[in-house]
């Protein structure tokens, strides 16, 4: 057993273990901190397969930005979970049922399982060759020449999302008084306030 | 990518350029203040582009190879699609400005979710088909709760977007599958790794995009959303959801169905008549209990979707111009249909009960009478373009062997007609009730006359889309 195949077996156990933690952890935040684990640990797989970008990619945006929101969202939101969870043991036995169900089914489905005969060539030829061009070169031909549709397409599903959002969430509210920093910069003290000398004893 | 790559997509390009504009134009001006010259202008926009697209458009090409198709049959989806739309888009601009709906996101989501469309009817590829998708019901689960005050919007939303989810689930299970099988995501490849024989794995695949693709279009058994989402959204919105969408999801069952499985009909064919046959008969039975007409219009159109699916499930260059044929006038039954529906008020606030309707006919002959038009039509009562749309798929159907199919849906249809009727008695001989309000806005009168006389004149040879139709079917089926 090389170190490369040590690191593999350690890096795929932790992920398997931090992802069944994230499930069936109690508290909320433990399970964000749970998949922070599970996202640095796929990081290192990808970095034994050669994707340093991925990788990269992984521990940047996932770790970085995405779990960190996750953890700020759980911890504002005000859900309890352990009651969710009760909720959901009613059902448990009848979901239970058609899962196992279903992945009998898929098993059948995986254990006779043939691709077409063209298929390694058809799934090669999309990518260049690893050897003549290294993976973050080959990811951009890819992203923004070959598939550029489909990114593009990407972008506008995002914009939607956004638009969705505000849509449904913002309301203009007239009531309120808000900060106008302009007009409090602008201020000029000379106009804004008087001053008056009060003689002891007498008051304006 | 080459210009004339991007010259293929131009239409889809120009249409995101412009619902990018209008947003950044609505939100640096006047904000909801600009959402009716906003909708007239996005109206104008779909009508010049399906005319661009209808008249200049030639023969098959690709672009960003073979992720994009522009075909005949893409062609007339879209001018469907984007036709459809323009009409929903103008008649809905009053009801949803006097309930203070009209907000000037409202035509930007439409668009994009048009332009995803065009996206889903122009896919060569399994994730060009997937982000059309996406595009397309990611906005539309968000004008399902546009009305955002109420539980019953916000509750169609949230279940439209739930049931959304799990359906994109299953697209995208069966998708994996059949790249694993295939080792590529483009359709005339899959089409290529297709031999003798259908590995196990492969026709889970197939069966799993069928079922994502068959919630989309709300055939039974993956219709359960379908009621509650048309009752609870805004009406405006659920005749948006009844017209454009269902062609958009419909064309691209049909074109996965022949460009990436072509060579093995029987397969996805029973699936497909399956599906068929359930939706004509639960839209049939289900909807007698209904007497909400926004309810009733779900079911129909879950029938509807049973028809326009037996012309496809034939298997034929003939059954998929039936399948457009029949979605054609399908949507312009339903602009009609629903242009009635959104001027049904009382004292200015919506109703929806179809016990409102009695007596209508006789303070109202005319509108009374274009309603019967289309009601007849809807359920394939002969003089009315509508039985043509039934007896092509029924043909349609007979010819490529399915004899049993064409007689259930016969059968349906016979036993459909009873709540169409229904409403028609209610209309004429019911018993007195308070009564709707006259006004009706003149583009919901301009859409309803107009939409029932196509169903009388249309008999005389469905204004041209035949060989249109033909030449769409055609290029698909080879």
């Amino acid at each position: 057993m090389t170190i490369a195949d040590l690191a593999f077996y350690a890096f795929a156990l932790v992920v398997v273990a931090a992802g069944l933690m994230v499930t069936i952890s109690r508290n909320p935040v433990h399970s964000v901190l749970w998949l922070i684990l599970a996202f640095i640990s796929s990081a290192g797989l990808f970095v034994l397969l050669g994707a340093e970008l991925v990788a990269m990619l992984l521990v940047i945006v996932y770790v970085g930005a995405v779990a960190v929101l996750f953890l700020f969202v759980v911890m504002m939101l005000d859900v309890d979970f352990a009651e969710l969870k009760g909720e959901m043991a009613k059902y448990l036995p009848m979901a239970l049922l058609i899962g196992v169900i279903l992945l009998m089914q898929f098993g059948l489905a995986l254990g006779a399982w043939v691709q077409a005969e063209g298929a390694p060539g058809l799934r090669r030829a999309v990518a260049p060759d690893p050897a003549q061009v290294e993976n973050t070169r080959a990811l951009g031909l890819l992203i923004y020449d070959t598939y550029v549709y489909l990114f593009q397409a990407a972008g506008l599903i995002l914009l939607v999302a956004m638009i969705g959002a505000i849509v449904l969430t913002l309301r203009h509210r007239k009531d309120v008084k808000r900060q106008n920093v302009l007009a409090q910069m602008w201020r000029d003290p000379a106009k804004a306030m008087e001053l008056r000398d009060v003689k002891p004893g007498q008051g304006l | 990518m080459t210009p004339a790559d991007l010259n293929t997509l131009l239409p889809e390009i120009v249409l995101a350029l412009f619902a990018m504009s209008a947003l950044i134009f609505g939100v640096y001006t006047g904000k909801d203040a600009v959402a009716r010259s906003l909708v007239w202008a996005t109206v104008a926009v779909f009508v010049l582009l399906a005319l661009w697209i209808a008249t200049t458009g030639t023969g098959a090409r690709q672009a960003f190879g073979g992720l994009f198709q522009d075909d005949p049959f893409a062609r007339f989806a879209k001018v469907t699609i984007l036709l459809s739309a323009a009409a929903v888009l103008a008649m809905s601009q009053d009801y949803m400005a006097r309930r203070d709906l009209l907000r000037f996101e409202y035509p930007v989501l439409i668009t994009l979710s048009v332009v995803g469309m065009m996206m889903m009817v122009s896919a060569g590829d399994l994730m060009a088909l997937y982000m059309g998708l996406e595009l397309q019901s990611l906005a539309l689960y968000v004008m399902a709760a546009l009305r955002r005050g109420s539980v019953k919007s916000t509750e169609a939303g949230l279940k439209y977007f739930v049931l959304g989810a799990l359906s994109s689930g299953l697209l995208l299970y069966g998708a994996s599958l059949t790249y694993g099988f295939a080792g590529t995501t483009l359709f005339s490849g899959i089409l290529s790794q297709l031999g003798e024989g259908v590995p196990l794995g492969l026709l889970f695949g197939l069966v799993f995009m069928l079922a994502g693709l068959a919630f989309k279009v709300s055939a039974a058994p993956f219709h359960m959303w379908t009621p509650d989402v048309y009752e609870g959204s805004p009406t405006p919105v659920t005749a948006f959801f009844a017209t454009a969408p269902k062609v958009a999801a419909m064309a691209l069952l049909a074109r996965l169905a022949h460009d990436a499985f072509g060579a093995i009909p029987g397969d996805w064919g029973q699936v497909v008549a399956a599906l068929a046959v359930a939706s004509m008969a639960l839209g049939a039975i289900a909807a007698i209990g209904q007497r909400d007409i926004k309810r009733l219009m779900a079911y129909s159109s879950i029938a509807h979707m049973g028809y326009a699916l037996m012309g496809l499930a034939a298997g034929t260059a003939q059954g998929v111009q039936a399948m457009l044929v029949y979605m054609a006038i399908y949507v312009t039954m339903n602009v009609g249909t629903f242009a009635f529906i959104l001027s049904m008020t009382r004292d200015g606030r919506p109703v929806t009960t179809i016990d409102a309707l009695n007596q209508y006919a006789r303070r109202e002959p005319l509108r009374a009478l274009a309603m019967l038009v289309l009601l007849f039509s809807l359920a394939g009562v002969p003089p009315m373009v509508g039985f043509f749309g039934k007896f092509t798929v029924l043909k349609a159907a007979v010819d490529g062997g399915l004899v049993w199919l064409a007689v259930a849906g016969a059968v349906a249809s016979v036993v459909g007609a009873f709540y169409y009727l229904r409403i028609v008695y209610f209309m004429y001989f019911g018993k007195e009730a308070s009564a709707l309000d006259r006004e009706m806005s003149p583009v919901q009168w301009v859409m309803l006359m107009g939409s029932a006389a196509i169903m009388v004149l249309g008999v005389v040879n469905l204004f041209g889309i035949e060989p249109a139709a033909a030449l769409a079917a055609e290029t698909l089926v080879r």
